[in-house]
C-alpha cells in the first residue's frame, strides 16, 4: 500500500517536471525520425530497426530520467522525511522504479501508434513486434534499475547521472572484447551485455534466459540502491 | 517518552555525541541547547532512527529504536531543520501525501490534513504550491507534516527559525498545546525560546552533555553565588564601605545611573547566604534610606555562554603541548 502512494507521488512529480515532458519529447522525435527511417531503408513491415535504435537512446534518456529519483531527496532534505517515516527502504526503491517504469511505459504506449501505421500498410508479424515489446520493456527496466542505483550513492543530480551513463555505457559495450580475451572470461562477458540479450527478442524469440538475466539485473541494482540508501543511516 | 542510554554517535572520527545521556516525560517539553555543532541534530537523528547510533542505547515509548525503527517511527512526528518539503506539490496535495505515508487512510486522511492546515494556519495556503511559500509559511507546512498523524512523541529541530516575532508567538503557543499529552523534544539556539518553552534545559557542547535542569535552576547552579542589585540614599563611598562589611558579601560593584544623591551597588552574595536583613538594619542604623533592593536573574543566554565557553584543557592536549616545547 505504501507503495503505491509513494509511486502515485513519484509519478506525480515526474509529471509535474519540465524535464520529464522534454525528455519525452527527445525520446518521441527520435522514435520517429528511426521508425520511418527503418521503413524506408528496409521496406519491411517490422519494429526491429525501430527498437535497435530506441535501444541506444536508452543510454542516455535513463540517467536523465533517473538521476533525480533519490539524490534529488537528498539535496532537498526529504530524504530525511522518507527515512523517518514508517517505511521501509525497501518500498521507497520500489516505488520510485516503478514511476520511472511506469513513466516509460507510458511513452511505448505511444509507440503503438508506429503498429497502428504498419498494420495500414503491411502485414506486420505479431510475433515478432509482440517480442521485441517484451524485450524492449525488459531491457528499459534493467536500465532503470542502474539509474536508480546511480541516484542512490549521491547528492548530485548531476554525479548521480554521470555515474549511470557511465556503467551503462560499460554494460552495452562489455562485450566488446570478449573474441580477444581467453575464452571463459569471453563468454562472462558476453553474458553481461545488456543490448546482447536484446538481440533474440528483435528476432521474434522469447528465450527464458533472457527473461532471467533483465529480470535479475532489476532485482541486484535495486538490491544495491536499497543497501545503499540503508547504509547512509550509519554515515 | 524518549531515553537515551550512554549514546554515542560517530561520523569517521568526528564526535557527534559522546555517551549521551537524556530522557524525556509525556507532557514534558525538553529543550535541547547548544551552539552549532555541538550535537542538537545528531541527537534528534538517532531519536528518529536517522542515524544509528555508534554505541548506546535509544528508547521511544519504551521501544528500542534500533530493534523496533517501524514502530517507533509510526509514533514520531519529526520536524529536521530544513523541513521536508516538495516544491512541486500543493500545501494541500503534500500534506495529503504525507498523511498517507504515515499510514491514515480515507476520511482519516482528508480530517487529518483539514485539522494540521486550521492548527497552523495555512487553510489560506492550501492550494498554493510550496515552492511559492515564503519562508515562514514553509517552516509552518514543516510542522503541520510532523504532527499530521497525531504523535506522541513530537521532535523538532529549530521549530521557530526563520518566523516573524507574530508567528512565533503562534507557534509556540502551538507546541505548549501540543506538549499538553506528548512528549516534545525542540532543540534551539535562541535561549529566551527555551526558557520561556521549556520545562526542562539541556545544554550540550562539542558532544557532550554539560548541564540539565530546569531553565531556574541552571541559573542558580550557575552562579555559584547569587546577586542582589541595591540603591540606596547617601554618599557612594560611605554606602559601599558598609555593604562591603557585611557578613557573607563577596563583591561590590557600583552601579552607573543612579538618582541625584543616591547609589547603586551590584552586590554578589555568597552561596547559601542571605544578607538582606543585615544590610537593611546596618542602613537604617546610619539613617540611609533604602529605595531598592532586589535578587538579579540570570539570564538563560548568560548560563548558556557560561557554561559553553568554559572549556577544560584537555589532559591529553596538555601533554602535547608540553611535548611540543
Amino acid at each position: 500500500m505504501n507503495v503505491w502512494y509513494l509511486a502515485k507521488k513519484e509519478l506525480r512529480s515526474y509529471l509535474l517536471s519540465p524535464l520529464a515532458w522534454v525528455l519525452l519529447a527527445v525520446y518521441f522525435a527520435l522514435g520517429g525520425y528511426f521508425f520511418s527511417g527503418a521503413i524506408i531503408i528496409t521496406g519491411r513491415a517490422d519494429m526491429t530497426g525501430y527498437f535497435a535504435n530506441m535501444a541506444i537512446t536508452l543510454l542516455f534518456v535513463v540517467p536523465a530520467l533517473t538521476m533525480r529519483l533519490w539524490a534529488e531527496e537528498e539535496a532537498r532534505g526529504t530524504a530525511r522525511f522518507l527515512l523517518t517515516a514508517p517505511l521501509t527502504v525497501t518500498e521507497v526503491v520500489t516505488a520510485k522504479f516503478l514511476a520511472a517504469l511506469a513513466l516509460m511505459l507510458l511513452a511505448e504506449l505511444v509507440s503503438l501508434v508506429y503498429v497502428l501505421i504498419l498494420s495500414r500498410l503491411g502485414s506486420p508479424d505479431w510475433g515478432i513486434i509482440f517480442a521485441s515489446y517484451l524485450g524492449f520493456t525488459l531491457l528499459m527496466a534493467a536500465c532503470l534499475a542502474v539509474g536508480l542505483f546511480a541516484s542512490s550513492i549521491s547528492s548530485s543530480q548531476m554525479v548521480a547521472g554521470l555515474t549511470a551513463f557511465g556503467l551503462l555505457l560499460l554494460l552495452w559495450v562489455v562485450d566488446w572484447v570478449s573474441s580477444s580475451v581467453p575464452a571463459g572470461l569471453g563468454s562472462v562477458l558476453k553474458a553481461l551485455s545488456f543490448p546482447g540479450h536484446l538481440i533474440d527478442f528483435l528476432k521474434g524469440m522469447v528465450v527464458t534466459d533472457h527473461i532471467v538475466f533483465y529480470l535479475s539485473a532489476v532485482f541486484f541494482f535495486l538490491f544495491l540502491a536499497v543497501e545503499s540508501i540503508a547504509k547512509r543511516t550509519w554515515a | 517518552m524518549i531515553r537515551l542510554e550512554n549514546v554515542t554517535k560517530l561520523y569517521g572520527n568526528q564526535v557527534g555525541i559522546k555517551n549521551l545521556s537524556l530522557t524525556a516525560r509525556p507532557g514534558e517539553i525538553l529543550g535541547l541547547l547548544g551552539p552549532n555543532g555541538a550535537g542538537k541534530s545528531t541527537t534528534m537523528g538517532v531519536i528518529t532512527g536517522y542515524l544509528t547510533p555508534t554505541a548506546g542505547r535509544v528508547e521511544v515509548l519504551g521501544i528500542d529504536v534500533a530493534e523496533h525503527p517501524l514502530e517507533v517511527k509510526k509514533h514520531l512526528g519529526y520536524l529536521p531543520e530544513v523541513p521536508p518539503l516538495y516544491d512541486e506539490l500543493t500545501v494541500e496535495e503534500y500534506l495529503k501525501f504525507v498523511a498517507e505515508i504515515k499510514g491514515l487512510r480515507g476520511k482519516k486522511v482528508r480530517e487529518a490534513v483539514n485539522r494540521v492546515m486550521l492548527e497552523t494556519g495555512l487553510a489560506a495556503m492550501q492550494r498554493r504550491l510550496i515552492g511559492h511559500l515564503s519562508h515562514g509559511f514553509r517552516q509552518r507546512v514543516g510542522l503541520a507534516q510532523a504532527i499530521i498523524n497525531d504523535p506522541a512523541v513530537l521532535v523538532l529541530d529549530e521549530p521557530t527559525s526563520g518566523l516573524d516575532p507574530q508567528q512565533i508567538t503562534e507557534i509556540r503557543s502551538l507546541i505548549r498545546e501540543l506538549a499538553r499529552d506528548r512528549t516534545v523534544i525542540l532543540s534551539s539556539h535562541i535561549l529566551p525560546e527555551v526558557s520561556m518553552l521549556c520545562r526542562r534545559v539541556a545544554i550540550l557542547n562539542h558532544g557532550e552533555l554539560v548541564a540539565e535542569d530546569t531553565p531556574e535552576n541552571l541559573a542558580q547552579r550557575l552562579q555559584g553565588g547569587r546577586m542582589l542589585t541595591v540603591t540606596v540614599r547617601g554618599p557612594a563611598a560611605e554606602v559601599g564601605e558598609l555593604v562591603r562589611g557585611l557578613p557573607g558579601v563577596e563583591k561590590v560593584d557600583a552601579l552607573e545611573g543612579a538618582e541625584p544623591e543616591s547609589c547603586s551597588f551590584s552586590v554578589v552574595v555568597s552561596k547559601g547566604k542571605d544578607i538582606r536583613p543585615d544590610l537593611f538594619f546596618a542602613l537604617a542604623a546610619k539613617g540611609y534610606p533604602l529605595l531598592e533592593l532586589k535578587w538579579q536573574s540570570t539570564s538563560l543566554e548568560e548560563i548558556f555562554l557560561n557554561l559553553v565557553t568554559r572549556e577544560p584543557i584537555p589532559e591529553s592536549a596538555a601533554k602535547e603541548e608540553a611535548a611540543a616545547l
